[in-house]
């Protein structure tokens, strides 16, 4: 059994109605490809994206848009004013029109279709054996507002930048990638009890 | 023949062909779907990294880098991807390590990156979910704060398009090598980690990944020995479609030199100046002398031999709008400039006809300052004489649209090329 295999679930939701959909999420999880094959896989997938479209892969870009149509439809007035959501969205312009939105769908799709289909779409919650459900859940709000923050500000995220910027060597992306390794190196040890 | 990838409707704006969309939902499918069966919707294994004990993301991530890597760089080096089309993230160096160290806190506490919190959510995992709306919140709140950093964001370390070829000064099969060299080497410390911290059992490990370490070395040094294309061979395959009479031909751009195509009459390039509807970038190929002794105002100054060096920032800051503008004193080392705009994929460039000295023959008439050196200019020499180094004091450096009316038959055609900066994860 390597570490890399799935963890049982922390606790089974009875989900009414029926036992079927109950057996459904419950079924035991297939064990996840090797990490060597899945790289290549993806690797695959990253070449491919840019061979044909010139354009690597993306997760915040797509969110950022999201969020500005939202944006646009609440206060379309706002948006007219704030120079960073002009650039996808001012005037006329449909944010969602971009290749990242696609891209940002597309991957929701896979990832859930790939969950069903290896037995691992589970309502559940992955975290740390010393720590509550809440502040794991805490934790993840917080750190998902963070990563977002910083990738917003250094234009792309692990996708965009380190997969993507890495794959095209971007002297940018490459530095960038060092950096995101290093911030969370260096406060791993002081949340090592949220994680092991 | 031009390289065939990457395909032509994908530099379009997009919505003029719906089945790109299409092409970017099943990249993205097959994104989502790999990270889900690596492991990558399961936030332990994420954050298993960073104690040294399950290396999956390491592994995982740089597998996928140098496999895209050599596969890119070996399909420039064969001719059938245009590696200028590519969108390469650009440099904002300062914002790229700030916001990196912020993005490896957030990995830390939060257990995920976005492209994996999706595919958790997705996946039903309630850490997941949270994340994404974590995240969805920190985009938000970026877009609201950034106005005090708005300078220091967009010019802190911004050194464009540029790639660790050009960092290091390197070629591009080298550093290929030296990329798959060091995740080889990493691959290699990460599994002694995964042995000692994570009493991992190696062995077990399937034999085909040394099959697979050879495949990379083999590719990369591939690269090395095909190189990639020089700017002469770029230029010698080039072809050109232009549509005549409902008819699509293609033509040389040697050809289109002959045909005098892109050699644009001096009135044409005034009525451009004033035109607010093209974003006009007019550069001067000359030498530093004969550029602070005059030229035209707003006319940047790249001698033709740094040319090359500057197109990749140029096709940076290329958007659907810009027109090119090369000049030299006459037409010669404007046309060389020219040849290298093309075979390194710079769309829409033009050349000044006649050069600086048309120029000024045409709009320095009552200046008389400016007189013509007693013998006729030759070999892309300037043909007057300047009482000083005025630069673009001159009135014929800014002649007003509005005073000049000038015949001539107008040849810039703008070729929608959606703009290479528009691509990435921003």
């Amino acid at each position: 059994m390597t570490t890399a295999a799935p963890a049982k679930p922390k606790r089974t939701f009875n989900l009414q109605p029926g036992n079927l959909l109950k057996t459904f999420f419950t079924r035991p999880a297939k064990p996840y490809v090797h990490p060597y094959l899945g790289g290549v896989m993806l690797g695959i997938v990253l070449f491919l994206a840019f061979l044909i479209t010139r354009n690597g892969l993306g997760a915040s870009g797509g969110l950022n848009r999201i969020i500005a149509a939202g944006e646009d439809l609440v206060a379309p007035g706002h948006i007219d004013q704030t120079p960073y959501l002009l650039k996808m969205a001012g005037g006329a312009k449909n944010p969602l029109d971009d290749w990242s939105v696609p891209v940002v769908i597309g991957a929701a799709l896979g990832g859930a279709i790939a969950g069903l289909l290896n037995h691992r779409t589970k309502l559940e919650i992955n975290k740390g054996p010393r720590i509550s459900n809440r502040t794991r859940l805490i934790m993840a709000f917080i750190g998902g507002a963070i990563f977002a923050y910083g990738a917003r500000m250094a234009r792309g995220c692990t996708s965009g930048q380190a997969l993507s910027g890495g794959a095209t060597l971007s002297a940018g992306s490459w530095a960038l990638m060092m950096c995101i390794f290093a911030g969370a190196y260096a406060l791993a040890y002081f949340l090592r009890k949220f994680w092991n | 023949m031009n390289p065939i990838f990457p395909l032509e409707a994908f530099t379009q704006p997009l919505s003029q062909n719906w089945w790109t969309y299409l092409v970017f939902g099943l990249i993205g499918f097959g994104f989502g779907y790999v990270l889900e069966i690596s492991g990558f919707g399961n936030s332990k294994i994420l954050a298993a990294q960073f104690y040294f004990k399950n290396l999956t993301v390491l592994k995982v991530m740089f597998t996928a880098i140098v496999t895209a890597m050599v596969l890119i760089f070996l399909s420039s080096a064969i001719g059938i991807l245009d590696f200028n089309l590519v969108y390469v993230p650009e440099t904002y160096l300062w914002p790229g390590i700030v916001g990196g160290l912020i993005m490896g806190v957030g990995f830390i506490v939060g257990g995920f990156c976005p492209g994996t919190s999706l595919v958790s959510a997705v996946t039903l995992k309630i850490d997941g979910i949270v994340f994404v709306l974590g995240a969805l919140v920190g985009i938000w709140a970026f877009g609201e704060t950034v106005d005090p950093i708005w300078q220091w964001w967009n010019t802190s370390g911004y050194y464009g398009r540029v790639t660790l070829m050009d960092a290091f000064n390197l070629p591009t099969g080298v550093v290929v090598l030296l990329v798959v060299l060091m995740a080889l080497f990493m691959f290699w410390g990460g599994e002694q980690l995964e042995r000692l911290i994570g009493k991992r059992d190696i062995k077990k490990e399937p034999k085909l990944r040394y099959a697979g370490a050879g495949l990379l070395l083999i590719g990369a040094l591939a690269v090395i020995l095909i190189g990639q294309p020089t700017t002469a061979e770029k230029y010698a395959r080039l072809v050109i479609n232009r549509t005549v009479e409902e008819q699509t031909i293609q033509l040389t751009p040697d050809e289109i030199l002959a045909n005098r195509e892109v050699q644009i009459h001096p009135g044409e390039l005034l009525t451009t100046m004033g035109d607010d509807s093209l974003s006009l970038v007019m550069i001067d190929v000359r030498s530093e002398a004969d550029y602070n002794l005059f030229h035209l105002h707003g006319a940047q100054h790249i001698p033709l031999a740094e040319i090359k060096a500057a197109t990749p920032k140029l096709k940076a800051e290329t958007t659907q709008n810009t027109v090119y503008v090369l000049m030299s004193n006459d037409e010669a080392a404007a046309t060389e400039a020219w040849k290298l705009l093309m075979a390194e994929s710079v769309t829409n460039a033009y050349i000044l006809e006649g050069g600086i000295n048309n120029w000024i023959q045409i709009f320095a008439a009552e200046e008389p300052e400016i007189t013509p050196t007693p013998a006729a200019p030759s070999n892309d020499r300037l043909g007057y004489t300047f009482p000083a180094a005025l630069g673009d004091n001159y009135e014929a450096a800014a002649p007003s649209p509005h005073e000049w009316e000038l015949e001539y038959t107008p040849k810039i055609k703008l070729q929608l090329k959606r703009s290479v900066s528009g691509g990435g994860c921003g």
